[in-house]
């Protein structure tokens, strides 16, 4: 850009810039003071509250979910927060670590969602429904055990083992589905056991 | 004292606004019509597990995430204060020496939210800091010009400048929260209510309480650590050596605003404002006195004579 810029109005300009910053500095300057509020908007007004469960661990913290549309209503909601209820006998509102995290963990891309099976020389899980999942595992389960069961040890002593199968329940769970669970897959006889009535 | 609510969802107007600034960044003075009740964090280091649920809860809380870092082998993760991690668990091992007891001193890090506050005095940005009278010191990046002054006024190395958008971070005591009668995510979420929030009075009180109960533990050094350097703060701990803060990581033993800042804000911006009013002055004056410099017809024909290329005094142009 080419301008017609003598000496004394490029003096003049300057200094009347000077002028204005000095004003400024002075503490003239409430030109600007119809600014924005500095405070952040609460950001879970109009959330629609649900109550739940944290799925960590079996302590089963209570916490509140908030999500913006309401399912009730036939909307599609979104996860928003998830913080620790205040009301609940557990935690009373305070988490772990892990479950103040917890909305990363709902909205984690690996998480898994429904049942998912790779079949033999598969590169690859696929997904299946509940019933075959269980229907699968029931039949190999029964068919091992059928197979590898020990009732009695070399001594003529009744062990009722069964090694040769392990077994990882949930860490999700309240105490009383711990202690069943426990129940459950001891009295199937099977020793490599691991689940949250552990802790 | 302990948060016994949940959040609301239904619309809240917030409690406080810019009415109530006490102090806001190169503004000059601000003329809050009331007095809010101060309010404080305490983090009581002695109840800390160092679990860093606080960490979780205020990432999630202000939409913040962290990117996956790189274990060095120390319990600090990430390793230092970020533009997203506002707040950060810090972890000394010490052994003391009239016990010969390794203690483990757990300190969780992040703003303190002093009443003098140093990164707003010496932030330049008009509203970029901003301080309410309740204490919390809050910044504002849509006034940030990122120039990194606030890091050098702050005498508890605090905020951090972000790569990505050039602008200073740090822990805002969840003003959106207080605003709305909550406490902070990091004091809702704390498993061991080391973090509680209210009322400084309240906070002072139960800080006390908590003191007599070390000391009667055999922490005969146990104090609150409300530094006066800097006007007390609203981010108070209950240190179990009290006499020596620094062994929490560093925790400054007498924080003050930099020598420097204070100059450079103080006396040196006046004599600055001064010089440039005077020499206002002083050309406003000569202007009056000796008038604009005007051309005189001596001056065109010289130029005309000049513009033909023959200056007077026989020199060719």
């Amino acid at each position: 850009m080419n301008m017609e810029l003598s000496r004394r109005a490029f003096l003049r300009s300057a200094g009347a810039g000077v002028a204005g910053t000095a004003i400024g500095a002075f503490g003239f300057g409430g030109i600007e003071a119809a600014h924005a509020s500095s405070i952040r908007a609460f950001k879970l007004t109009t959330m629609v509250e649900t109550r739940n469960t944290c799925p960590y661990c079996s302590v089963a913290c209570g916490i509140i979910t908030y999500s913006k549309g309401d399912l009730r209503k036939g909307e599609k909601a979104e996860l928003v927060h998830i913080e620790g209820d205040v009301d609940h006998p557990t935690n009373r509102g305070t988490l772990c670590p892990k479950g103040a995290a917890l909305l990363d963990f709902a909205k984690a891309e690996t998480r898994l969602k429904y049942p998912m099976i790779r079949k033999p020389g598969s590169d690859k899980f696929e997904r299946v429904s509940w019933d075959q999942a269980l229907d699968r595992i029931a039949r190999l389960m029964k068919d091992d055990r059928d197979q590898n069961f020990v009732a009695k040890n070399n001594d003529g002593v009744t062990v009722n083992r069964w090694t040769t199968t392990g077994f990882l329940a949930a860490s999700a769970t309240t105490n009383e589905t711990a202690f069943v669970t426990y129940k459950v897959v001891r009295s199937a006889g099977m020793l490599v056991f691991d689940n949250q009535a552990r802790v | 004292m302990a948060i016994t609510t949940n959040p609301p969802v239904a619309p809240t107007p917030a409690s406080y606004g810019d009415k109530d600034l006490l102090r806001r960044s190169a503004s000059g003075p601000q003329h809050p019509d009331r007095q809010l009740t101060p309010v404080a964090k305490l983090i009581d280091v002695s109840k800390c597990i160092g679990c860093k649920a606080c960490q979780s809860a205020c990432l999630e809380w202000n939409n913040l995430r962290e990117e996956v870092g790189v274990n060095t082998g120390v319990y600090e993760n990430p390793h230092d204060l970020t533009p997203a991690s506002w707040t950060l668990m810090r972890f000394t091992e010490w052994v003391n020496p009239e016990t010969d007891n390794l203690e483990w001193l757990i300190r969780k890090d992040g703003c303190m939210h002093c009443a003098d506050p140093g990164c707003l005095k010496a932030c330049p940005a008009p509203g970029a800091i901003v301080q309410y009278t309740n204490g919390i010191v809050d910044f504002d990046r849509n006034h940030c010009i990122g120039c990194g002054y606030c890091v050098k006024g702050c005498p508890f190395n605090i905020p951090r400048i972000s790569k990505v958008d050039h602008k200073a971070y740090k822990c805002s005591l969840c003003s959106d929260r207080v605003a709305v009668g909550q406490g902070p995510a990091c004091a809702k979420a704390c498993p061991t209510q080391a973090i509680v929030f209210g009322t400084k009075e309240e906070m002072k009180q139960h800080a006390d309480k908590r003191i007599a109960d070390l000391k009667s533990r055999g922490f005969k050094n146990a104090g609150l650590y409300d530094p006066p350097g800097v006007g007390g703060t609203h981010v108070m701990y209950v240190l179990h050596h009290n006499d020596k803060p620094s062994l929490y990581a560093g925790l400054p033993d007498n924080p003050r605003i930099s020598p420097l800042v204070e100059a450079w804000k103080g006396m040196t911006k006046y004599a600055g404002l001064a010089l440039i009013g005077l020499t206002a002055a002083a050309g406003f004056v000569h202007h009056l006195v000796a008038g604009p410099n005007k051309v005189t017809e001596h001056d065109e024909e010289e130029a005309a004579r000049f513009a033909e290329g023959k200056a007077t005094d026989g020199r060719v142009a």
